[in-house]
């Protein structure tokens, strides 16, 4: 008897990053470490080819090292020897001459004779007497990689060039691999690494391909030319469906785009319940990229710009002006409606490429985040300067993530008036009623912020991380992430203390997790007065005909009964039920919920 | 012309990566060429980075620098003071 294939066990399961069902045939994109192959050449044309090629891929990356180092911003300077030494190394005639050489002897390809030279520097290391010398080895071997890759890179595919319908599939893909992609022919992405917030996803959704990222071993499952559904809405992949199961989706596809676009119409109507209750509805976004998709999808601004890109891309503090610019553009791009930009989120070792992975024993509770900003001043100021600077040209407020108390939050208010006396001396124009919120995410916070509302013109409610500190679970454990709980009674009762906090003192309150963009949590925070909700902008559509489908007096009365319940499970229960009357879209259709978010 | 001179490490960290990549950008801006020859490693390159290197260069170690061409004294003179200054490292 021979094995039944079931879709069941061709089932792949990632990560959804942008949402679409798509059918089609797999183009595997080969972009891991190349392997060497030995080649002997025969004839004194193909040595001298090798010898070329080699030549010119040291030259490639000695242009590659110099450029890098013409970008190292000033405050890291000292710190371009690194850079210097790969230069030297790319130079060194144990590279270039002896490498020459061996593939004149030998009569050898470049990338083999390349790879004998480094096997001969090796030796050599390891009789040195002393390790710090010794590790000097890794210098070698990275600037080798680079030259490699620069050998060989000629010979990559670029994905420009693609002609025929695909659904690309490769380990990972580089923002120059997206960036040059033709959208007439690649139906969908599919890697092996990557998340949410990767590069890819961004790209993906920006070009409005479906998705599905952080597969693991999609390049070893999927063969060139396979048949795939992927689904990227539950962040599936299909491998070889047979004929119903692509009728079926077919179907699904069909269903999703009519959907989609009902409700894309609806997205520019304002965010109100049935009786009238407004909702700003908001979009996260981490690139200048997205403002495009986040308009699209009806965001009536930006709840929460992460500004550690330029940190990470940079490998150090970016330059005032540099993160002026962005903010400026990001301001005016999504001017006539406000951005409010977060301060920087991580900790230094994120940060600093010299440095070494942080030491501290537990880094979400450690130097992060406000805690950082107030030590590394100089780092601080120069963010808060060019974030000043850019609210001449736009709406622009300020948050501070990871305030745990008065103290922390009138400390980081400090910094930014001295900042402000500085452009006054200096003329530089910047909006002087600028907004200053106060994050709300450590469970110190919600206790105190009564008396925090006192000196922040706003607050905003980050619920991934308030639930993972108020629980004491880290998600990304998988012993206990199935105890993350946004339906939790504390959870629901920290949210409850800081809205009333809010509008006790007058101010106004947004959320900004994951809990602002799933369905079944909207009835309980329209019940507490929400006043903004900010999400990831494709889910802003389908979120906005939730809200206008809901009525604040309902939601009112549901969540007077949910505060009483005791138990998740019980919570979780209670929303079912109601939702029935509440989400017809979601219940009526027959799907599954997740399909939709 | 050929010149030597014999010199000392006197930095705690020995011929390491800065040190190192400080010889070769001396050895750059003259026209002889440098060599420095220690006991049991041979003659070698000391215009290239991972031959002091793998010299091992420890401090307190003795190594002979070996100048070869028109401006050989003046780079030793150089290279000497280097050497006394500890790198600039400062111990």
């Amino acid at each position: 008897m021979t094995e039944q294939v079931t879709a069941e066990n061709n089932k792949l399961t990632g990560i959804a990053v942008s949402p679409g069902i798509v059918i089609g045939k797999a183009r595997l994109v080969d972009r891991s470490k190349q392997k060497i192959i030995y080649q002997y050449l025969i004839n004194e044309n193909e040595i001298n080819r090798e010898v070329e090629r080699l030549k010119y891929a040291l030259e490639v990356t000695k242009e590659q090292l110099l450029d890098l180092k013409s970008r190292i911003p000033d405050s890291i300077k000292e710190h371009s020897f690194i850079l210097d030494t790969h230069l030297m190394i790319v130079e060194d005639n144990m590279i270039t001459a002896s490498t020459i050489n061996i593939i004149l002897e030998e009569r050898i390809n470049a990338e083999w004779a390349l790879k004998k030279s480094v096997q001969k520097i090796r030796q050599l290391f390891d009789q040195v007497d002393f390790e710090y010398i010794r590790d000097r080895i890794n210098d070698v071997e990275n600037v080798v990689e680079r030259i490699l890759r620069n050998l060989v890179g000629k010979k990559q595919e670029s994905l420009s060039n693609i002609n025929e319908k695909v659904i690309i599939v490769a380990h990972d893909l580089t923002p120059a691999d997206t960036s040059e992609i033709n959208t007439s022919m690649v139906m969908g992405f599919i890697t092996d690494v990557g998340g949410k917030t990767s590069h890819t996803a961004i790209m993906a959704q920006a070009l409005k391909i479906p998705a599905v990222l952080g597969l693991e071993k999609a390049t070893v499952s999927i063969e060139d030319g396979n048949m795939l559904i992927l689904d990227g809405y539950k962040g599936e992949v299909i491998l070889n469906p047979d004929n119903d199961l692509i009728t079926s989706y077919q179907e699904k596809a069909l269903y999703y785009k009519n959907y989609n676009s009902s409700i894309l119409q609806l997205s520019h109507l304002p965010s109100e319940t049935l009786d009238g209750y407004r909702v700003a509805v908001k979009a996260n976004i981490e690139f200048l990229e997205e403002v495009e998709t986040a308009k699209e999808n009806g965001a009536e601004g930006v709840g929460l710009y992460r500004t550690e890109f330029l940190y990470i891309r940079n490998k150090g503090v970016p330059v005032e002006n540099e993160q002026y610019q962005d903010y400026r553009e990001i301001a005016e791009k999504i001017t006539p409606f406000p951005i409010t930009i977060r301060t920087l989120d991580i900790g230094g070792d994120k940060i600093f490429s010299n440095k070494k992975p942080s030491n501290e024993a537990n880094p979400a509770l450690g130097l992060r985040a406000i805690r950082f900003c107030l030590k590394e001043q100089e780092i601080f100021k120069s963010q808060l300067r060019a974030i000043l600077r850019a609210s001449a040209h736009g709406n622009i407020r300020i948050m501070f993530p990871m305030i745990s108390g008065v103290q922390e939050f009138i400390d980081a208010k400090g910094i930014l008036s001295q900042v402000m006396d500085e452009l006054e001396k200096g003329n530089i124009p910047y909006d002087r009623k600028i907004k200053v919120g106060a994050m709300i995410e450590i469970p110190s916070a919600v206790m105190v912020a009564d008396i925090l509302a006192e000196s922040a013109d706003f607050f905003s409610i980050g619920t991934n991380d308030l639930i993972q500190y108020t629980l004491a679970i880290d998600r990304s454990n998988e012993n206990v992430a199935y105890m993350y709980e946004p339906y939790h009674p504390a959870v629901i009762r920290m949210i409850m203390q800081v809205v009333k906090a809010a509008r006790n003192a007058g101010i106004e309150v947004s959320l900004c997790g994951e809990m602002a963009g799933d369905p079944f949590c909207l009835p309980i925070l329209l019940g507490m007065g929400i006043n903004e909700l900010s999400l990831t902008a494709t889910g802003i559509p389908q979120l906005k005909k939730l809200i206008r489908s809901l009525s604040k007096e309902a939601a009112e009365k549901d969540l007077e009964n949910i505060l009483k319940l005791k138990t998740s499970e019980e919570v979780r229960r209670y929303i079912q039920k109601i939702t029935k009357d509440y989400l017809p879209d979601i219940n009526g259709n027959g799907f599954k919920l997740k399909y939709l978010q | 012309m050929e010149h030597k001179k014999t010199l000392l490490i006197q930095n705690d960290l020995g011929l390491h990566g800065r040190a190192a990549a400080k010889i070769v950008e001396l050895s750059r801006k003259y026209k002889s060429k440098l060599f420095f020859i220690k006991n049991g490693y041979g003659e070698v390159d000391g215009s290239n980075i991972l031959s002091i290197l793998t010299l091992s260069g420890s401090k307190g170690t003795e190594i002979d620098a070996k100048a070869d061409g028109e401006d050989s004294l003046e780079l030793l003179e150089e290279l000497s003071r280097l050497f006394e200054n500890k790198f600039g490292e400062g111990r």
